[in-house]
């Protein structure tokens, strides 16, 4: 039995590129929640947003390159990022003045929203295509690798490989230090305890002086920050491809629902549980299995189900929650 | 109710995995303040005159309705049920649109103002039902109170704890969590925060126990002698009438007496009709 | 306070003469050679005849979402399980498929569903460890799936697979595949239906997104099934062919008749012989469905939908009716699957993309008034007309719009970018009837 092996295999296809991707969806869920909490609808657009905040990042990010500007290893898109957020809370900002404000001051049920959603889901999606068209991107450069296989392999002595690319590395990190940035604003913060007391109790908040207006263009601006991050490191990470980012919405909206919707802290941990069973269920464990049990020659990969079905299972992870937990892991509702 | 709403009746509001079935407000925050205007000459510290006004596009529940209350005074308001006490409250704190009447504070019309800003302009209101933020703490209740404030709140925040011991207790547990009682005294510490120079409480002793509402009437008497004019609707006409300097029986959205709490109290009709002989 | 009240009465006439305003577009597209219109019967009715493909799957939606409320964001996912019925009822079988792994992909589904269901009598029949015996039992039995399933497949997938490498179909008539489409997407709608309306409040629409693309995924994957993304071709028709009638001497002479050479008029007779079946079922859904709406069942839905608590303490069921409606609306999706596949002569599942097949057909219920069976229509139609005309009115709007523009990057970029303006013209069709005529084009009564 080759444990270190088996557990390098084991880092190195499932644990590394689920961290990355329970981090994307985390800020993605993240930005589902806080609109479902305070604004109190599932906003379809989300992952149309994602993806008009990705084009806008590596629009400048071409423009910084085309004038020799680069963060040496690091991508250049993280220099473009801020710009991104800005022109993605813009548009935001503005549909929300648009579009959502009329139907807030009417008190229209939410459902009313839901559909306008849908209707921004169509606009943004426009945009995003005349901004850059329906083709791949990609727009990762600097270092590739923080630890490649070779290195790896002469460091250690060990017959398996392991890689950490440079933006499965930043993905984590960023999203730590968004995810803390966040929670200190919401609990350490005036605006922020502002914000979750509006989710609590609209009325009550305005009794307090709190202005509503002000709490709700405040979540769009997180909202549109939280989506541009995730949609740039999705991106970075794979490749940026605008469909992508609509299909996204399934595993986000899924890990939203399964933390609990409305709660941040189960926003993550659903970002985290559907990447890991999606990794998990999708690898072939064969390589692993082959380490542990030597002489053990199994007919298949090991592999539960094709990667094509990954949407299957944030869909069956959701489903088995909530017969269980009907309000999520983390209770839902309360920002 | 709006257009879109007739449309789409009650549909798609079961699915929980699209819309948040968390009540919405019903105040419409977006609205912007009007112009203060002047008081009038001789003016009680508050008042409402006149207030005829319903919810939306409803009928009018207020009809020519007028509740005042004087520097340093308890006023209480008391009748049936459905009788439009609450929304006469909200009335006089801009939650409602009123067709007719204006409300003025301190020598000032504020008729015109968004809730918002009557708070900044001194009034605090605890309403009735969901009186409290359930899902943060106790102390972040008292915070959200003294949103407006920019200075320091630490002291107010110790009188509030002071006034209600059993909130520092539980100052690092969440509201939704405390019992009825400890509550409505969250409620009132949060209206306090603001330091405001008046305060208003809808039935704040609404579903407590004999013994906690009276530890509660000695509170909001405790208030009242610092100084601080109170404005309150009660159920328990009996108890209110007998701290009350100044009392109200609304029937149907109308004033139907008004006098001094003793007055009230020895009238024959108020006795029989509401205080049950 | 809203500022823009439509008319609670609405205008009798206001209906017919949408319809009549739809028509002359469709005349306008067939006689007029312009900028707008391209003059061609063909080009007129092949919108209309998706368009009334569109129109049933709109009737579906518009079924559970007008009679009961439910907010289905699968329908990509029902029409393409309707689409599947074609190839397996009506191709032709393929030879070896079969004897190749016929029998024991069937075997193996039956294990799959049989171990679910057992799992689930399990949990509701045992009391300690039942935890443990479900995995037990569903870990046994997605081994021995996997081990009936996956051979099965491989020798199914390996029979001929340049032309085939599929299960086949049965080579029965093609219309009889439109009822067994509705009947597929009926049962993945009892199936999701079950589990996201037994929750203690629904989760529908995220279980129906789900579904949906799982649908969809299998489709582009499941090569045994439908070839995957290698299409399946070659599906028979229930008209005749356009070949066929241009070697058919009495055909030509009917065409020059009225003045048509023989490509184009055969392609008109073929539309209108798929027009006449369209119409057909729509017609006959759309009298079922008010026929329901106006019977006992139908008072109980309304009564529900419009009130459910007090529907619930007078002892009604709801979760049950919602579920009935439910299956019946996604079965009327799946028809209209089948009918698409039918059409095209061609299953590919890659098309099928949920903006186009879930997104838009939403807009066309929003827009034709949700409730209102005869909106849905309207809308469906109407909102298709559109969305294929946008393609060529966007950059011809786009060319206007840029003509004052120098020539460069910029110009190029918007000009070619211009298809994209679909996208943008529906949102914003979709937003402008909300905010100023939410009930819709044809109100419900
Ligand atoms: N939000 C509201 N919208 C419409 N009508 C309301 C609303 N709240 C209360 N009402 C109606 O106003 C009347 C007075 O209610 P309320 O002021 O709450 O009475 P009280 O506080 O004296 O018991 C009642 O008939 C009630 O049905
Ligand atoms: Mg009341």
């Amino acid at each position: 039995m080759d444990i270190l092996n088996a557990l390098v295999a084991f880092l190195n296809f499932v644990f590394i590129p689920a961290a990355a991707y329970g981090a994307q969806l985390a800020l993605g869920a993240l930005g589902v929640t806080l609109i479902y909490g305070i604004l109190r609808f599932s906003n379809f657009a989300h992952g149309d947003t994602m993806a008009f905040g990705t084009a806008v990042t590596i629009l400048v990010t071409w423009a910084l390159q085309a004038a020799g500007i680069s963060l040496g290893p690091l991508p250049t898109a993280l220099l473009a990022l801020p710009l991104g957020i800005a022109g993605t809370a813009a548009l935001v900002l503005l549909t929300d003045r648009a579009v959502y404000r009329f139907y807030r001051v009417q008190k229209a049920a939410p459902i009313i929203l839901v559909m306008a959603s849908v209707g921004v889901m169509f606009l943004m999606n426009g945009l995003t295509r005349l901004l850059i068209g329906v083709d791949e991107q990609r727009f990762a450069d600097g270092a590739r690798f923080v630890i490649n296989v070779r290195d790896f392999r002469e460091m250690t002595g060990l017959q398996e490989g392991l890689a950490l690319k440079t933006t499965q590395a930043l993905t984590v990190i960023v999203a730590v230090i968004v995810v803390w940035a966040l929670f200190w604003f919401l609990n350490r913060t005036k605006s922020g305890k502002a914000m979750r007391a509006y989710s609590d109790n609209e009325d009550l908040a305005l009794l307090s002086g709190i202005d509503p207006e002000k709490v709700v263009r405040l979540t769009w601006i997180i909202a549109a920050g939280l989506a541009t991050i995730a949609g740039v490191l999705y991106g970075l990470d794979k490749a940026f491809k605008p469909f992508n980012y609509f299909q996204i919405l399934l595993p986000i909206f899924a890990a939203a629902i399964v933390g609990g919707l409305g709660n941040p802290l189960g926003a993550i941990a659903g970002g985290f549980v559907v990447a890991f069973s999606e990794v998990a269920i999708t690898y072939p464990w064969l390589k692993v299995a082959g380490y542990l049990f030597p002489g053990w020659e199994p007919g298949g990969l090991l592999q539960l189900l094709g990667t094509e079905y990954k949407f299957a299972v944030s869909f069956v992870i959701l489903i088995v929650v909530l017969l269980f937990k009907p309000t999520g892991l983390f209770r839902g509702k309360s920002v | 109710m709006s257009d879109a709403e007739k449309a789409f009746g009650k549909r798609g509001n079961r699915d929980a995995s699209v819309v948040n079935p968390r009540p919405a407000g019903t105040v419409d925050g977006s609205r912007r303040s009007g112009p203060v205007g002047p008081g009038r000459e001789g003016d009680p510290f508050l008042i409402g005159e006149g207030m005829s006004g319903g919810y939306g596009r409803g009928p009018d529940i207020l009809h020519d309705c007028t509740i005042a209350v004087e520097k340093g005074q308890i006023a209480v308001i008391v009748g049936p049920n459905g009788a439009g006490k609450s929304t006469a409250m909200k009335a006089i704190f801009g939650m409602l649109d009123l067709r007719k009447g204006s409300v003025r504070l301190d020598g000032r019309d504020i008729t015109a103002l968004n809730p918002q800003d009557r708070v900044k302009a001194g009034m605090g209101f605890v309403p009735q039902v969901n009186n409290i933020f359930p899902s943060m703490s106790c102390e972040e209740n008292l915070e959200m109170g003294a949103f407006i404030r920019k200075d320091d709140i630490a002291d107010t925040m110790a009188q509030v704890y002071d006034l209600f011991p059993i909130l520092k207790e539980k100052r690092r547990q969440a509201a939704g969590e405390l019992s009825g009682g400890q509550r409505q005294q969250l409620a009132v510490g949060r209206a306090l925060m603001t330091r405001p120079s008046l305060l208003m409480l809808d039935e704040p002793t609404a579903g407590v126990s004999p013994i906690v509402m009276d530890e509660l009437f000695d509170r909001i008497i405790a208030i009242a002698r610092g100084g601080l004019p109170i404005l309150m609707v009660e159920q328990n006409a009996k108890q209110a009438m007998a701290i009350a300097d100044k009392a109200y029986v609304l029937v149907q959205g109308a004033n139907a007496h008004t006098g001094s709490g003793k007055e009230l109290m020895n009238n024959d009709e108020v006795r029989r009709t509401f205080l049950g002989g | 306070m809203s500022s823009n009240r439509q008319a609670a009465t609405t205008n009798p006439w206001r209906a017919p003469i949408l319809f009549a305003i739809l028509a002359a577009l469709f005349v306008m597209e067939g006689t007029m050679r312009n900028a707008m219109f391209s003059g061609s019967w063909n080009t007129a009715l092949g919108i209309l005849n998706m368009g009334l493909i569109s129109a049933i799957t709109a009737l579906g939606v518009n079924m559970q979402w007008g009679y009961a409320g439910l907010f289905n964001v699968g329908v990509v996912g029902f029409l393409a399980l309707g689409g599947v019925a074609p190839v397996l009822i009506a191709t032709q079988p393929v030879e070896g498929a079969w004897n190749a792994g016929g029998p024991r992909v069937l075997i193996a589904l039956a294990v799959g569903l049989g171990t679910l269901a057992l799992a689930v009598q399990a949990w509701k029949r045992l009391r300690a460890g039942r935890g443990l015996a479900v995995l037990v039992i569903l870990i046994a039995g997605f081994v021995i799936y996997r081990w009936l399933f996956d051979p099965a497949v491989s020798a199914i997938e390996a029979n001929n697979p340049a032309r085939h490498g599929n299960i086949g179909g049965l080579g029965l008539p093609i219309l009889l595949s439109w009822a067994v489409g509705g009947a597929f997407a009926a049962a993945a709608a009892w199936a999701v239906g079950k589990v996201a309306l037994g929750l203690r409040s629904d989760y529908l629409a995220i279980a129906t997104l789900g579904i949906g693309e799982i649908i969809v995924a299998v489709l582009k994957n499941e090569d045994w099934l439908a070839r995957g993304v290698k299409n399946v071709t070659s599906i028979p028709r229930p008209v005749p062919y356009e070949i066929e009638l241009q070697g058919n001497p009495e055909f030509v002479s009917f065409a020059q008749r009225w003045g048509f050479g023989a490509a184009e008029a055969s392609g008109i007779w073929v539309k209108l012989c798929y027009m006449s079946l369209f119409l057909v079922v729509l017609l006959a859904i759309i009298l079922l469905a008010e026929l329901a709406l106006k019977s006992p069942w139908g008072r109980m839905m309304r009564a529900i939908r419009d009130n459910e608590t007090a529907a619930e303490a007078m002892g009604k069921d709801v979760t049950a009716r919602h579920l009935q409606v439910f299956i019946l609306g996604s079965a009327v999706i799946g028809i209209a699957g089948a009918m698409m596949i039918t059409q095209d002569g061609l299953m590919a599942p890659v098309g099928y993309n949920p903006l186009r097949y879930t997104f838009l057909i939403w807009v066309m219920v929003i827009v034709g008034g949700s409730g209102n069976n005869w909106g849905a229509v309207l809308g469906a139609v109407l909102i298709w007309f559109l969305w294929i005309k946008a393609e060529v009115w966007g950059p011809a709007l786009i060319g206007v719009l840029t003509a004052p523009l120098p020539e460069g990057g910029l110009k190029d970029h918007l000009l070619d970018s211009a298809a994209h303006m679909r996208f943008i013209a529906m949102g914003l069709v979709l937003l402008l009837v909300l905010r100023f005529a939410p009930r819709g084009l044809v109100p419900e009564k």
